[in-house]
């Protein structure tokens, strides 16, 4: 069963890519960090973070876990940011046998799971190949 | 209706999913004449959304691009209203997860608006209406559907998904279009319906044509040219609800407006049926193309039933705001076709229990 408290604490991360900068050496990270694993710096703040970037790596999932069923197969992927972070999120709207790293890829606001029949429905920001 | 003070669009934005199934794969499957909704009804495909797509999705990408047609933050938007038949939840507003995907929480009003097709312009008029007054300085109005159509019923040829929204505000020198006026005719006609629990609506087959589209779109723009005492020839570009692609151009001409004002906001023939989208989604493919000084009339049409009339003057600035988020065309060109069986996976027609 999925968490709600969970999910919703992590709303703006999952609907506006919310990270965190780090004060100290200026690096980012996605999802927020509260103490920079570079520097070591607790000084971080949360900021939006560019919904452009170009996919470096991914994976096609075939055995979800619960929940992601009906989404199979889907492509979980590794996407560096126009800023340099990266960000490891779901890659949609791509034939998953044609897709190849290196390919640009822009944020879209789509769902990622639902709670069975009667549970929430969770979204988040996916990727997909820019157009 | 008139305002007091002017309301205009600061930005339009749209969303239609990608993939597309054509009316012959649904008349292959259920053993249709094909001629009669290609010829007849003038549909040839038709918009479907993804497996993980939903209202709250296409809202939240159609919002997007009207703010970025606006040139605003979401935090300045204080109403967010979505009007649409396909809400994610019976009950928790999509609109709660539009404004907090688009940076408008917390101190923005938002709720889902109901009225079948004419859900969208109700939500346009509700916005409308608080800008005018002052309660808010930006209103966002969305009208989006992934519809519903009972496999095999003749709905299935035309219920498609897509979304358009618009951010209203101030008909200062940045609104690209002012709403001159608008009318609504409502009245309670059971031509289409969906009970409580039904997963598919039903309707009176052709009961739905003359005592209801037909009756309430024409009515509503009479009473709208009456009021703002103008003729149809004052508009440049006519908008009306679509069913399919035939019944705009029959309502066209019962108002005596020439189809060529009404093709550049035909979408039904490419797309389908949209339901609650499908005359602001006309509309956004109209200021696409409009130029400053044209005027524009909307007329929507939502089962139950009733039209609402909306009167708008393209101002100068459109042509800058036009390329700063996708057009209707771009979207409309930019398809994936689908079999039925993938139709009815990405429609959870099919579905399997583990």
């Amino acid at each position: 069963m999925a968490s709600v408290p969970r999910y919703w604490r992590n709303i703006p991360s999952y609907y506006r890519l919310v990270g965190s900068k780090c004060r100290g050496c200026g690096r980012t990270w996605f999802p927020p960090r509260r103490c920079c694993p570079i520097c070591y710096s607790r000084d971080l703040e949360l900021i939006e973070l560019p919904t452009e970037g170009v996919l470096e790596e991914f994976t096609i999932i075939r055995t979800p876990p619960s929940g992601f069923d009906y989404y199979t197969p889907y492509v979980v992927g590794i996407v560096k940011l126009r800023d340099g972070t990266r960000v490891l999120t779901q890659v949609v709207d791509c034939d998953v046998t044609e897709l190849k790293p290196g390919t640009e890829v822009v944020a879209t606001f789509r769902r990622v799971r639902e709670d069975g029949d009667f549970g929430i429905v969770m979204y988040a920001l996916k990727f997909r190949p820019k157009r | 209706m008139r305002t007091r003070v002017g309301v205009g669009i600061h930005g339009w934005g749209v969303y239609i999913p990608r993939y597309r199934i054509k009316v012959e794969e649904i008349a292959r499957i259920w053993g249709y004449d094909v001629n009669y909704y290609v010829k007849s009804l003038m549909l040839k495909e038709k918009a479907v959304a993804g497996i993980d797509e939903d209202v709250a999705t296409i809202a939240v990408e159609a919002a997007k691009n009207a703010l970025k047609r606006a040139s605003i933050e979401g935090s300045k938007v204080g109403a967010v209203y979505v009007g649409t038949e396909s809400k994610p939840y019976a009950v928790k507003p999509t609109a709660t997860i539009v404004a907090e995907a688009i940076g408008a929480t917390p101190h923005v009003l938002a709720a889902d608006i109901e009225f079948a097709c004419k859900a969208g312009t109700e939500a346009f008029q509700i916005c409308t209406g608080l800008v005018a007054s002052g309660m808010v300085e930006y209103a966002l109005a969305i009208g989006a559907d992934t519809a519903q159509a009972n496999p095999g019923d003749h709905l299935e040829f035309s219920a498609a998904s897509g979304g358009a929204a618009y951010v209203l505000g101030p008909d200062d020198s940045r609104a690209v279009a002012s709403i001159e006026g608008s009318v609504s005719y409502v009245t309670d006609t059971p031509d289409f319906w969906r009970r409580e629990l039904s997963p598919y609506p039903k309707h009176a087959e052709a009961f739905t044509g003359d005592p209801a589209y037909f009756r309430h779109v024409v009515n509503a723009a009479r009473e709208l040219m009456s009021q703002l005492g103008l003729r149809a020839s004052d508009f440049n570009y006519v908008v009306f609800h679509q069913p399919n692609g035939a019944f705009p151009l029959r309502a066209a001409a019962m108002l005596g407006i020439p189809k060529e004002k009404v093709l550049p906001g035909l979408l039904a023939p490419e797309i389908g049926n949209t339901y609650a989208a499908s005359s602001l989604l006309g509309l956004a493919a109209v200021l696409d193309v409009a130029k400053p000084g044209e005027r524009i009339l909307v007329v929507s049409y939502g089962s139950g039933a009733g039209s609402d009339a909306i009167s708008l003057i393209v101002k100068d600035g459109i042509e800058e705001r036009k390329n700063l988020a996708p057009t209707v065309r771009d979207y409309v060109n930019d398809k994936t076709y689908i079999d039925y069986g993938l139709y009815a996976r990405f429609r959870r027609i099919i579905r399997y229990v583990r």
